[in-house]
């Protein structure tokens, strides 16, 4: 019997129109696969009781004929998105007495959609990081831990929500992508992870890391639940001067699963040194895969990608510098206690306190890119870089409509690997960064095992505001790749 | 008049730049759409935004803008259909992001030019550098509690203007001026209601010394939030003095931030180089390039009203006033627009000088302003007329005035009433002129044999035997046709 949990969000959302089982008992079967796999760490703050509330008024809905896209359907929330009266942490110290007395936009379009959420899922330390190892709430544990021997990373920074999703503790989860940080932990779990174009989703009440950079997406276990998420998460706010005036097509209805005539572009300067074979293995199958369903493969050339790594690790801390200003200690958040001297030890102990290494070094990074006498060389640079690479996807996107290359250079890793090595660990997002830089719609769709039984993710790169051809092809790589495995501790 | 401080060493001569910040007349802030209100209860008017909250964003508020526009289109500035937000970074407990929204290398308004009036009608031009918006910050308090500060957020995120004039003045008497204009200009705008004393127009004093005839620029200091154009003046007066002094003792000026402490008359550091700071100013990635639509500039060109200066040059050219009480009148709108109800189909001339002289100097004693006048435009306005169509002499109307002043009545009620009538009669004025006349043949004579002086004494007579109402000038006319002719 296919037990609530094994649910899609298309097949949940069936079943619940059917009448197959209740949005309560949906709910319920997720509140308990929470409790049981604890170990996870996956969220940092559950909602059981607001969930079945929720849940409750979505079966009335439901009854009555109202139900909303995404009626009685529980997810999990990234704790970077502020929720009304329920803790918002940013898994930082210095905010772990927040509670936030708005909703952010998406979190609120989720809401009036009728998701029903689970709770806030753990992530790294303010979205800063790739393996879900800087969250002041602990260590996120990937859910193919077991299949490796070891404890696993989930990726990151929405490591949280992809172990909840590839763990089956919730339908669907909301991620946020800054530099990969939605496509990278999809990779590392073995589920669909999109990063839509920058200023499809409102970035109003999300946490702030890298404005320029900052985007919501959906993190699913399939490509159709990611066309459906995204639908309820993304348009225009007009509280968001960054988000996009335009009305939303139904992505949905984009997956007509023909890509005929199709022109995929191959990236020659993806295929970087010591990339491991199986990764360009997988890449190769997955060309072969969508050649098959009848698109037309072709080379193109991103000439700037080589610097997008360094680019982004300008840019991003620069931002960050500045927008983490405001976690002072005076207004809300942690405030240091004890013998103060003046304002400036308020700030010094509060900050010192509340940030972890990895945000105390992007701040330091960032101020020092920002300041008199290096921003020319540094930041005034990076941004000049930063419009070639998207002149670089301009142009290859005169020859091609979508993009193909892997989504990290490896499999999950193990939980204490490639931590005494930060340049290292960056490395982690060196093919997401640069689809990030150009602001385009980036998704992740598992595509295969790696030697070592870990999933692998292939990630398509659309045209700006183009999410419907992406998810396309997305839903084609997906069926041909039939990618059915799961983590042995779901016991399949 | 060149204003030059005599040291030991020779002359010195000043370099005055301004930095002035207006508050922005609009319902809401800047970015955060909270009230402007001013006079609210502390923190009653901060939206979410305001007090640095997770994950909020800036709106532009476009009511801002099209002030900003107003205000540099009226300083006969360049507007820049391309601009930029930037943040300038820094930490204080009344800063809640940890930065100020601001513009920096691309600003809404570039250069532009200022006429300043000066004492006896003299003129001179000063170049604007530019203007550019920002939040203002909160406001910290200190003084409420033993061990603690408050801060008070509803100022934080209200929209100013900053406006820099280029380093062109030499004198305080300049710089008041150039004060004064620039509140005369964006209170014209309706930008700006100007109120010094409430914040509303904040200054920030540059000023340098060197020696006449040098032509480089020696090290500057920036005297900060000068709030009165008496102090502005006072302010650059007590900190030249200072870098005279150094100089002149062998010092160097550093290039610092000051206060200007008005019950000592003298400026202060404010900050210490430790605290030097790098704002890190970078393009603000929450708000886009503020690109202002074809056609939006020509719009709010059209709804410019007249300006003090063209007003001014109206005045003179079309009503025939002196630059002088031209630039009187229309220093304020109001003032000009009574003066222009005064005049109105009549004698300008005349009108300007009852306007400045007699209603202004019954104001000032009254120490009402123009608003509170007991004496409507209408009412002064029909004086003038009485004047000019001589039905009573300006001697008579004088006396009326005060009575109007008083009691605020029509002038013709009060003529009437008073029987204060001039009297253009010829007959009655004749009689009373031979009355005299045969009383004083001796006189006459005199006259006669040349001493027209005496002609004055016959006048005063007349106009003695009628209580003043006699017309002067059929008086003067009458005497001269019957002792001369």
């Amino acid at each position: 019997m296919t037990k609530l949990t094994n649910l899609t969000l298309a097949s949940a959302r069936d079943g619940l129109k059917a009448g197959e089982f209740s949005a309560v008992e949906l709910t319920q079967a997720h509140i308990d696969a929470m409790a049981a796999n604890k170990d996870l760490n996956a969220f940092i703050t559950e909602t059981p009781e607001l969930a079945l509330e929720q849940a409750a008024a979505s079966d009335a809905k439901i009854k009555s004929g109202d139900a909303g896209a995404m009626e009685g359907l529980p997810i999990g929330m990234k704790d970077l998105f502020c929720t009304k009266d329920v803790r918002t942490t940013a898994a930082s110290k210095i905010l772990d007495n927040f509670i936030p007395p708005y909703e952010s936009t998406v979190s609120g379009n989720l809401k009036k959609a009728g998701a029903v959420m689970l709770g806030k899922t753990n992530l790294d330390e303010f979205a800063m990081g790739s393996a879900n190892i800087t969250s002041a709430f602990g260590n996120v544990k990937n859910p193919w831990s077991a299949d490796a021997g070891k404890d696993l990373v989930p990726g990151g920074s929405s490591g949280g929500s992809a172990a909840a999703v590839a763990g089956e503790l919730c339908l669907a989860a909301t991620g946020t992508d800054t530099g990969g940080s939605i496509r990278q932990p999809a990779s590392f779990t073995g589920i669909v992870g999109l990063k839509p174009t920058y200023g499809r989703c409102s970035r109003w009440g999300v946490v702030a890391f890298a404005s320029s950079l900052d985007q919501a997406g959906p993190m699913t276990k399939t490509v159709r639940d990611a066309a459906i998420m995204l639908q309820s998460m993304a348009g225009y706010d007009v509280h968001d001067s960054t988000s996009a005036p335009m009305d939303l097509p139904n992505f949905e209805a984009a997956l007509t699963g023909d890509i005929k005539g199709l022109k995929i572009g191959i990236p020659k300067e993806y295929r970087v040194d010591g990339m491991p074979q199986e990764i360009i293995d997988l890449w190769k199958k997955g060309e072969d895969m969508l050649k098959d369903a009848g698109a037309e493969i072709v080379e193109v050339s991103l000439p700037h990608t080589k610097y997008a790594l360094a680019t982004y690790y300008i840019v991003a801390p620069a931002e960050a510098s500045s927008n983490l200003a405001r976690y002072d200690g005076v207004r809300y958040g942690h405030r240091a206690e004890g013998e103060l001297k003046n304002l400036d030890d308020l700030y010094c102990k509060t900050r010192g306190q509340g940030f972890g290494d990895e945000v105390q070094r992007r701040i330091m990074i960032g101020t020092y890119v920002l300041s008199a006498g290096y921003y020319d060389a540094y930041y005034a640079k990076a941004q000049k870089i930063r419009t070639l690479i998207s002149q670089d996807f301009k142009n290859a996107y005169e020859s091609c409509d979508v993009i193909l290359t892997p989504t990290c250079p490896s499999a999950a890793f193990g939980i204490g690997e490639n931590e005494d090595d930060p340049v290292k660990m960056y490395l982690n997002d060196v093919f997401t960064v640069p689809t990030s830089l150009a602001g385009l719609p980036g998704i992740s769709v598992p595509t295969g095992l790696s030697e070592g039984g870990l999933p692998l993710g292939l990630q398509l790169i659309g045209r700006a505001f183009d999410e419907e051809t992406l998810l396309r092809t997305a839903g084609v790589l997906e069926t041909a790749a039939g990618f059915t495995a799961k983590p042995k501790m779901l016991g399949a | 008049m060149a204003y030059i401080i005599k040291g030991e060493t020779g002359d010195w001569e000043l370099v005055i730049g301004l930095e002035v910040h207006c508050q922005v007349v609009s319902n809401a802030k800047l970015f955060s759409g909270a009230s402007t209100k001013f006079g609210a209860e502390p923190n009653h008017n901060v939206a979410f935004l305001d007090a640095g909250m997770p994950g909020m964003l800036p709106v532009i508020n476009e009511k801002c803008i099209e002030q900003a526009v107003r205000t540099g289109l009226g300083l006969k500035a360049q507007i820049n259909e391309y601009s930029e937000f930037s943040r300038k970074n820094y930490f204080y407990a009344d800063l809640p992001l940890g930065y100020q929204i601001s513009q920096f290398d691309k600003p809404i308004v570039g250069e532009g030019v200022m006429v300043l009036d000066l004492d006896g009608g003299e003129t001179k031009e000063v170049g604007i550098e530019r203007l550019h918006m920002e939040i203002d910050a909160g406001k910290s308090q200190h003084d409420q509690h033993p061990t603690k500060s408050y801060i008070d957020l509803n100022r934080a995120g209200v929209c100013l203007m900053e406006i820099v004039s280029k380093p062109e003045m030499s004198s305080p008497e300049e710089a008041g001026a150039y004060v004064r204009k620039l509140r005369s200009i964006v209170r014209y705008l309706g930008t700006c209601d100007g109120n010094m004393d409430e914040g509303s127009m904040r200054c920030d004093v540059n000023v340098s010394v060197r020696k006449v005839g040098e032509t480089e620029l020696r090290t500057r200091t920036e005297t900060k939030n000068v709030n009165s154009v008496r102090f502005v003046m006072q302010a650059i007066e007590a900190e030249a003095a200072r870098q005279v002094e150094l100089y002149e003792d062998g010092g160097e000026v550093v290039q610092e931030t000051r206060l200007f402490d008005p019950t000592k008359g003298e400026t202060r550091s404010m900050r210490s180089k430790e605290h030097a700071h790098d704002y890190r100013y970078f393009p603000d990635p929450d708000l886009l390039p503020l690109i202002l639509p074809e056609g939006y500039v020509e719009n709010i060109r059209k709804t410019l009203p007249e300006l003090p200066d063209e007003k001014k040059n109206r005045f003179i050219n079309e009503l025939g006033l002196s630059a002088y009480d031209a630039s009187v009148l229309v220093a304020e709108k109001e003032k000009a627009d009574f003066y222009e109800e005064v005049a109105k189909g009549r004698d300008g001339k005349l009108a300007a000088n009852w306007v400045i002289t007699n209603l202004f100097g019954a104001l000032n004693k009254l120490g009402k302003g123009i608003d509170e006048s007991p004496v409507s435009a209408e009412n002064l306005g029909k004086l003038v007329e009485l004047i000019s169509n001589d039905t009573i002499s300006g001697r008579i109307a004088k006396d009326v005035f005060e009575i109007m002043i008083e009691t605020g009545d029509a002038p013709e009620k009060i003529v009437e009433e008073k029987g204060l009538k001039q009297i253009t009669d010829t007959g009655a004025i004749e009689a009373a002129i031979d009355e005299i006349i045969a009383a004083n043949q001796d006189k006459v004579e005199e006259i006669r044999a040349g001493k027209d002086k005496m002609l004055g004494w016959f006048v005063g007579q007349v106009m003695k035997a009628t209580q003043g109402k006699a017309n002067p000038g059929v008086v003067n006319k009458l005497l001269r046709d019957k002792i001369m002719g």
